[in-house]
C-alpha cells in the first residue's frame, strides 16, 4: 500500500515540480512592457517624421511623390512656393500642408522609398493609440522634426 | 402593437483623459477615493477581452497573450469565446459588410459596462481596403473607445492601447457609465430622446 502511494503519487509530483524548478532557472522571456521596452528591429517602421537638413531647412519639397506611392492614399500634400524672404526648404517649393491619416496608414514605408530628398522617414515610436478619430490626422507641425540646436 | 426596440448609443468616445500612462498594475485613485474609484480600479484591471479576430491582426492579438508580452499582467488574459462573459471587444482585422451585423449583435449581447478597441488600420478606417466589401471604420457599427493604428499593430502597440483603455476606465464618472446603457425605446420616449 505505502509502496503504491510513493510510486503513484509522490514520485510524479516530485518529478513534475522538478520540471518547474528547472524552468525557474531559465532566463525570463516576458518584457515588462510599460516599464521596459523591447529592442525594436533595425527595419521597424512606425511613426513618420519629416526630417530637416543640418541648417534647419526642411527636406520636404512638396513633390507629392509620397502621396502617389501610398497604397492606402492616406497622405495629403499641398505645396507652396518658397520666396527669398520666407524660405522653408532649399528647393523652389515646400509643403504648405502635410497630413497623414495614421488610421489608414499601413506603415509599408513606400513613402520613404519614394521620397527623393529623404524627407519622410518612419521611426520606431509605436505608441500611437488614442481615443478620438480626429486626433489621428497628423499635421505637418506634429510630423516635423524640431530644429536641432 | 409590437414594441419598437431600438438601440441608442449615447456614448462619447472622446472622453478626455488626464495625465500620462500609468505603470501597469498601479492603482490610481482619481478624485476622492470613493466607491466608484474602487469599482473603476476593479473594472480596469480585470478586462476580459472577447475573441474577435477577423484577420491577420488576430495573430498579433494572440501574441499579446503569449509569454513574451503576457497580457495577464494587466488582468486581461482570459479571452472569452462568448460575449456574455466579456468586457472588452478587440476588433482585430478588416470588418466586412457581411460581418458588420454579426459584430453589432455580439456587441449588444455583451453585458454592461463594455468597451471596444479597434485594432489595426482595417478595423479603424478600412485601411487599404477602400472598396465595396469592407466597412470603412468599425465605429460605423459599434462605439469605439480606443483606436490602435498599425498594420498590424505589434503586441506592445496593442498593449499600449489596452493601457489607454484602462486609464479611460479609471477616469470614468458615474454619468458616463449611465450613458453607456442601451435603451429600449418606446415611441413616446423616442420623441423625448430626439428633442
Amino acid at each position: 500500500m505505502s509502496f503504491e502511494v510513493i510510486n503513484d503519487v509522490a514520485k510524479p509530483i516530485i518529478s513534475g515540480f522538478g520540471i518547474t524548478w528547472k524552468r525557474l532557472k531559465r532566463e525570463k522571456v516576458t518584457v515588462q512592457y510599460p516599464e521596459e521596452r523591447r529592442e525594436q528591429f533595425a527595419r521597424t517602421r512606425w511613426r513618420h517624421v519629416l526630417t530637416r537638413y543640418d541648417n534647419g531647412l526642411e527636406r520636404c519639397i512638396g513633390c507629392s511623390l509620397c502621396a502617389g506611392a501610398c497604397p492606402a492614399r492616406c497622405i495629403y500634400v499641398q505645396a507652396a512656393e518658397n520666396t527669398d524672404e520666407e524660405r522653408y526648404s532649399p528647393g523652389e517649393r515646400y509643403s504648405e500642408r502635410y497630413e497623414i491619416n495614421m488610421l489608414r496608414c499601413i506603415f509599408c514605408g513606400y513613402c520613404q522609398e519614394a521620397c527623393p530628398t529623404g524627407a519622410i522617414v518612419l521611426r520606431k515610436d509605436f505608441e500611437l493609440a488614442n481615443y478620438d478619430r480626429g486626433d489621428f490626422v497628423y499635421t505637418k507641425e506634429m510630423l516635423l522634426e524640431p530644429i536641432r540646436r | 402593437m409590437p414594441k419598437k426596440v431600438e438601440t441608442l448609443v449615447l456614448h462619447d468616445s472622446s472622453t478626455p483623459v488626464f495625465g500620462d500612462i500609468q505603470k501597469g498594475g498601479s492603482v490610481v485613485v482619481t478624485s476622492s477615493g470613493t466607491l466608484l474609484d474602487i469599482v473603476n480600479q476593479a473594472r480596469a484591471h480585470a478586462l476580459w477581452p472577447l475573441t474577435f479576430g477577423l484577420a491577420c491582426c488576430a495573430i498579433e492579438m494572440m501574441s499579446t497573450v503569449a509569454s513574451r508580452f503576457d497580457l495577464a499582467r494587466f488582468g486581461s488574459e482570459a479571452f472569452r469565446a462568448t460575449p456574455r462573459q466579456a468586457d472588452v471587444m478587440i476588433i482585430a482585422g478588416r470588418l466586412s459588410k457581411k460581418m458588420a451585423p454579426v459584430l453589432r449583435q455580439i456587441y449588444d449581447q455583451m453585458p454592461e459596462p463594455k468597451w471596444v478597441i479597434s485594432m489595426g488600420a482595417c478595423a479603424s478606417s478600412g485601411g487599404v481596403y477602400n472598396n465595396y466589401a469592407i466597412v470603412q471604420g468599425a465605429d460605423q457599427v459599434v462605439p469605439v473607445d480606443v483606436y490602435v493604428p498599425g498594420c498590424p499593430p505589434s503586441p506592445d502597440a496593442l498593449m499600449y492601447g489596452i493601457i489607454k483603455l484602462q486609464n479611460k476606465i479609471k477616469q470614468q464618472s458615474m454619468k458616463s457609465t449611465r450613458q453607456l446603457k442601451i435603451l429600449e425605446v418606446i415611441p413616446s420616449q423616442q420623441e423625448k430622446v430626439n428633442a
